[in-house]
C-alpha cells in the first residue's frame, strides 16, 4: 500500500444537474453557472468560497466567465483535463488534489454541454481530433462508433463474445434508466428483441450500443474531509484517484501497439488499486463509462472485476443489474440511457449511491467505482461513504 | 484542435471509380516518405536504424531505444485481416453513398505487430463497397495495392488498399 496521499482526505459534498434533453434553450455558460451555484447550495457552501475550478479541455465555458458570473473571490487553482470522455474523473481528481494539497479549501468541477456547440470532428472534413487521421480517415473510419467497432470485432473474435453480451449491457443500463425520472429513457423500456432489431450504426454495433445525444450540465463541489463532516449531506469521500495512459496508446484508434485490447483502463487501474485500501471485490456498485456498450466489457476486465476475456460471461444472468447482479453498473442509466454528458453523470450518480439517494439504490452500498472513457487516456475515482 | 492539418480536406477529381470528396491524407514531414514510396508502388514501414525496430504510425523517436535515427524500410506487402467494421449511415458524403462498406485492420505477415487501417476491395480501382462486407473473415490473407488519386491541381496521392490473396 502506498502512503496515504489523497486517500479519504477530501469528499464530494455538493452535486447539481440541469434537466437532460435533446435541446435546452439557455446557453452553455448559463447552464454551467446555474449548476455550479446549485451544487454549492446543495453543499451549503457560498460560491464566494470556491478557490479551485476544474473542467475538461473540451469544455466551452471558461473559468473567467464562470467567476464573473457567479461572484467568486480569488481562484487559486484551475486546471483542465484532456482526451474528451477520458477526462471526467480526472477533473474531479485534480479538484480533490487541489484541496488535499492546500491550493484551495473548496473546489468545483463541472461539465456543460450542448450538442450544437463544441467540436464534432466527424461532421467536418477539415477539423480532426488528435488522432493519426491520415492513416485512418481516408478509408471511411470516420466516427467514434466506427473506431470502437473495429476494436469490438477483434474483441468478439478473441474471446467469443456475441451481440447477446452487448445486449446484456444495454438492457441493464436501460432498466436502471427506467427507474430514474431524470433519465432521457425513463419511459422507454427496451427488450432484447428491440435491441436485436435496431438498425446498424457500425457493425457489430447497433443503435442501442451507442450513447444518447444530450444537452445538459452538471457540477460537484469538493472540500476537505474535516469540513465535509459538518455539511448537509453524507460525504462521498474520494478514497482514491488515478489517470491512465498506457504505452504507445493511440487515442480512439488503438490498433497499433502490442496488445490493443488492454487499453487505458489497465494502466489507470494499476495505480488506482495501489492507492486504495480495498480491491475490486469490495466494490458495491460501479459507474463505468459507456459511450458504447463494449467499453463496459473492457472496463470490467481492466479494473479487475474479472479476468481478461471473461467480461462477456460476467454480464450474464443479470449480473450488471440492480436487484439481481453482483455488480450493478450505471445505476442512473449512464451515458446510454440517462444522458451523455461525457461521463459527468456517472460521477454524480456515484455520489448519490454513497448518500443513499439513487433511484436504483444498492442496499448498504459503501463503495463505488466511477470510470471515465476507455479507448482514450482515462481516469477513475473510488468513492466511499 | 491540435492537428487541424490532419487532412488536406475534401476535393478529389472524379477519376475512374473514385468519387469527389473522399478524404486524402495531409502528409506531414514524418509521413511524407511513406507516401513517396506509395507513389512508386512500394509498401514501406519506418525503422529505427539504431536498434532495428519497426514502428507504425511513424514518429520521430524510437520508444524502445530513444534514437531519432530512422529510415523507410520496404516490407512484403502481404498480411492478414486483424479486424473489420462495417459503417452504415449517417456518414459524411461520399462515404454514405457507398455504405455499408468495410474498414479493415491488416497485420503484416512480415511483422504482425505492424498494422494498417484500410479497405478490402475487389481490385485496385474498385469502390469501397465492391466486396460483400459480410463475407470478410478475420485471418483472411490480403495483399496491398496502391490506388492513385488526382487532385484538381494535377497532384497525385497514392494510398494502400487491400485485395484478397489466395493461400
Amino acid at each position: 500500500m502506498s502512503p496515504a496521499g489523497l486517500r479519504d482526505a477530501t469528499a464530494i459534498v455538493g452535486i447539481a444537474q440541469t434537466p437532460f434533453a435533446k435541446h435546452l434553450d439557455p446557453p452553455e455558460i448559463e447552464l454551467a453557472c446555474q449548476v455550479i451555484v446549485d451544487a454549492c447550495a446543495d453543499a451549503g457552501i457560498d460560491p464566494r468560497e470556491i478557490g479551485a475550478l476544474c473542467s475538461y479541455t473540451m469544455e466551452a465555458t471558461e473559468e473567467v466567465d464562470i467567476v464573473r458570473n457567479i461572484g467568486c473571490g480569488d481562484i487559486t487553482f484551475f486546471s483542465q483535463v484532456g482526451y474528451g470522455g477520458g477526462a471526467g474523473c480526472g477533473v474531479v481528481g485534480q479538484a480533490a488534489m487541489a484541496v488535499a494539497t492546500g491550493q484551495a479549501e473548496v473546489a468545483v468541477a463541472w461539465r456543460s454541454r450542448k450538442r450544437g456547440s463544441g467540436p464534432r470532428p466527424w461532421t467536418n472534413t477539415s477539423v480532426q481530433l488528435r488522432v493519426p487521421g491520415q492513416w485512418t480517415r481516408p478509408y471511411g473510419l470516420l466516427r467514434p462508433v466506427d473506431e470502437i467497432g473495429l476494436l469490438t470485432r477483434r474483441y468478439m473474435h478473441e474471446y467469443g463474445a456475441t451481440r447477446d453480451h452487448l445486449a446484456n449491457v444495454a438492457i441493464a443500463v436501460r432498466k436502471h434508466a427506467n427507474r430514474n425520472p431524470e433519465a432521457m429513457m425513463y419511459d422507454r423500456p427496451m427488450t432484447r428483441d428491440d435491441y436485436m432489431q435496431s438498425r446498424w450504426i457500425s457493425e457489430p454495433l447497433c443503435l442501442f450500443d451507442n450513447c444518447l445525444e444530450t444537452d445538459g450540465a452538471l457540477a460537484c463541489v469538493i472540500t476537505s474531509a474535516d469540513r465535509a463532516k459538518d455539511l448537509r449531506h453524507p460525504p462521498a469521500y474520494v478514497h482514491a484517484f488515478a489517470q491512465g495512459l498506457p504505452p504507445e496508446h493511440q487515442t480512439m484508434v488503438n490498433y497499433f501497439n502490442d496488445d490493443p485490447l488492454t487499453g487505458p483502463a489497465w494502466a489507470c487501474a494499476r495505480r488506482l488499486w495501489a492507492n486504495a485500501d480495498f480491491g475490486p471485490e469490495d466494490v458495491d456498485v460501479a459507474q463505468l463509462y459507456d459511450a458504447f456498450s463494449p467499453l463496459i466489457l473492457l472496463s470490467l476486465e481492466g479494473y479487475g472485476f474479472c479476468k481478461r476475456g471473461e467480461a462477456p460471461g460476467f454480464t450474464e444472468n443479470g449480473n450488471l443489474e440492480w436487484g439481481t447482479g453482483s455488480l450493478p453498473v450505471n445505476t442512473s442509466g449512464g451515458g446510454m440511457s440517462e444522458a451523455y454528458v461525457h461521463g459527468f453523470n456517472l460521477i454524480t450518480e456515484g455520489v448519490k449511491q454513497m448518500r443513499g439517494t439513487s433511484t436504483a439504490q444498492v442496499e448498504g452500498a459503501e463503495t463505488c467505482l466511477v470510470t471515465s472513457g476507455e479507448g482514450v487516456p482515462t481516469s477513475a475515482l473510488l468513492l466511499r461513504r | 484542435m491540435s492537428n487541424a492539418a490532419a487532412f488536406s480536406g475534401g476535393y478529389v477529381a472524379n477519376r475512374g471509380p473514385s468519387v469527389e470528396g473522399f478524404l486524402l491524407p495531409a502528409t506531414d514531414e514524418e509521413s511524407i516518405g511513406f507516401f513517396e514510396a506509395a507513389r512508386r508502388g512500394e509498401l514501406v514501414v519506418q525503422a529505427c536504424t539504431a536498434c532495428g525496430r519497426l514502428r507504425h504510425p511513424p514518429r520521430p523517436m524510437c520508444p524502445t531505444c530513444r534514437s531519432t535515427e530512422r529510415e523507410w524500410r520496404p516490407v512484403a506487402p502481404t498480411g492478414k485481416v486483424w479486424s473489420y467494421v462495417i459503417p452504415h449511415p449517417p456518414l459524411l458524403e461520399p462515404y454514405s453513398s457507398v455504405a455499408p462498406y468495410n474498414v479493415i485492420v491488416v497485420e503484416l505477415d512480415e511483422n504482425p505487430l505492424i498494422r494498417f487501417v484500410g479497405n478490402l476491395v475487389e481490385d485496385v480501382d474498385a469502390p469501397l463497397d465492391s466486396v460483400d462486407p459480410h463475407g470478410i473473415g478475420i485471418g483472411e490473407p490480403v495483399e496491398c495495392v496502391f490506388r492513385t488519386f488526382t487532385r484538381p491541381d494535377g497532384s497525385t496521392e497514392s494510398l494502400p488498399f487491400w485485395v484478397r490473396r489466395s493461400g
